[in-house]
């Protein structure tokens, strides 16, 4: 299941086993909740317990980093296996997201 | 029988869901399913799965203009309006080359080159990243795209799948 938990000025959004269209509208409603309401700096997204990843993946953090990149805010991937790293590469994404394995 | 000529094996399938974005899920684990017993690689499995994933999102939000996701607007899942349609997705196996054909009945795509653009997305609001096609094509072998603005659109997909010792026995 997916988790949001705020650590100091960061979000940290633990998402679910799969990140497809069907689960990224409610993924990105919490995750925007939370940065309005917490005045949150940083977004770190946790691919941990992510097995399936497709582009709406890539659309809930370019939405993520556009709502952040403003104010200097800064995003965060963890836990990001090769599939994933394929498609940060490709989509251009680990240009703008800081990508720790 | 002659040992030598290695037989091309055949499988087909082909199934008909509800455009609803549950059924993404479903479309991409029934052909990921079909294939295991090729034994794919792990890395295959999960081109293929997203490739799938992909194509079928496409058609149920662009083609059908069904957006919602679970838990959109709150408590109301069961109370959303969505259009009616269902997706096709055949899959044939023709030796280690693996088919996919999906087709919706839907409002089509008016500029196909366009619409395969990496970034272009005409559902911006909704967090789409333009990705889809992209990522169809770098993930499977051959990439076809045959749409009639409303009439509906066909993705063809084709994959080959690394040798395995199934692949060449007899049966």
């Amino acid at each position: 299941m997916e988790d949001f938990r705020i650590i100091d000025n960061c979000l940290m959004v633990r998402l679910p086993e799969e990140v497809d269209h069907h689960r990224a509208a409610y993924i990105c409603e919490n995750a925007d909740r939370f940065i309005l309401q917490d005045n949150v700096a940083h977004v770190v997204f946790d691919f941990e317990d992510t097995r399936f990843m497709d582009s709406s993946g890539i659309g809930i953090i370019m939405g993520r980093y556009r709502k952040i990149a403003c104010f200097g805010g800064r995003v965060y991937a963890i836990h990001v296996d090769k599939q994933i790293q394929r498609m940060f590469t490709l989509s251009g994404l680990n240009k703008i997201v800081e990508v720790l394995a | 029988m002659n040992s030598q000529v290695v037989k091309t094996v055949k499988n087909e399938m082909e199934v008909y869901f509800d455009a609803i974005s549950r059924n993404e899920s479903f479309a991409r684990v029934a052909v990921a399913a079909f294939v295991t017993h090729l034994n794919p690689t792990l890395e295959e499995l999960a081109d293929i799965k997203t490739a799938v994933s992909e194509a079928v999102t496409n058609a149920i939000i662009h083609g059908y203009e069904n957006f919602n996701g679970y838990g959109r607007h709150g408590e109301q899942i069961s109370a959303m309006r969505e259009n009616p349609g269902k997706v096709r997705l055949k899959c044939v196996l023709e030796g280690d080359v693996l088919h996919i054909e999906i087709e919706d009945k839907g409002k089509g795509i008016d500029n196909i080159e366009q619409a395969m653009e990496p970034l272009f997305t005409t559902k911006a609001e909704l967090e789409r990243s333009g990705m889809g096609f992209a990522f169809m094509e770098a993930f499977m072998d051959d990439l076809e795209v045959d749409s009639v603005p409303e009439e509906g659109t066909v993705v063809r997909m084709k994959k080959k799948l690394g040798s395995s010792a199934w692949i060449g026995c007899e049966e």
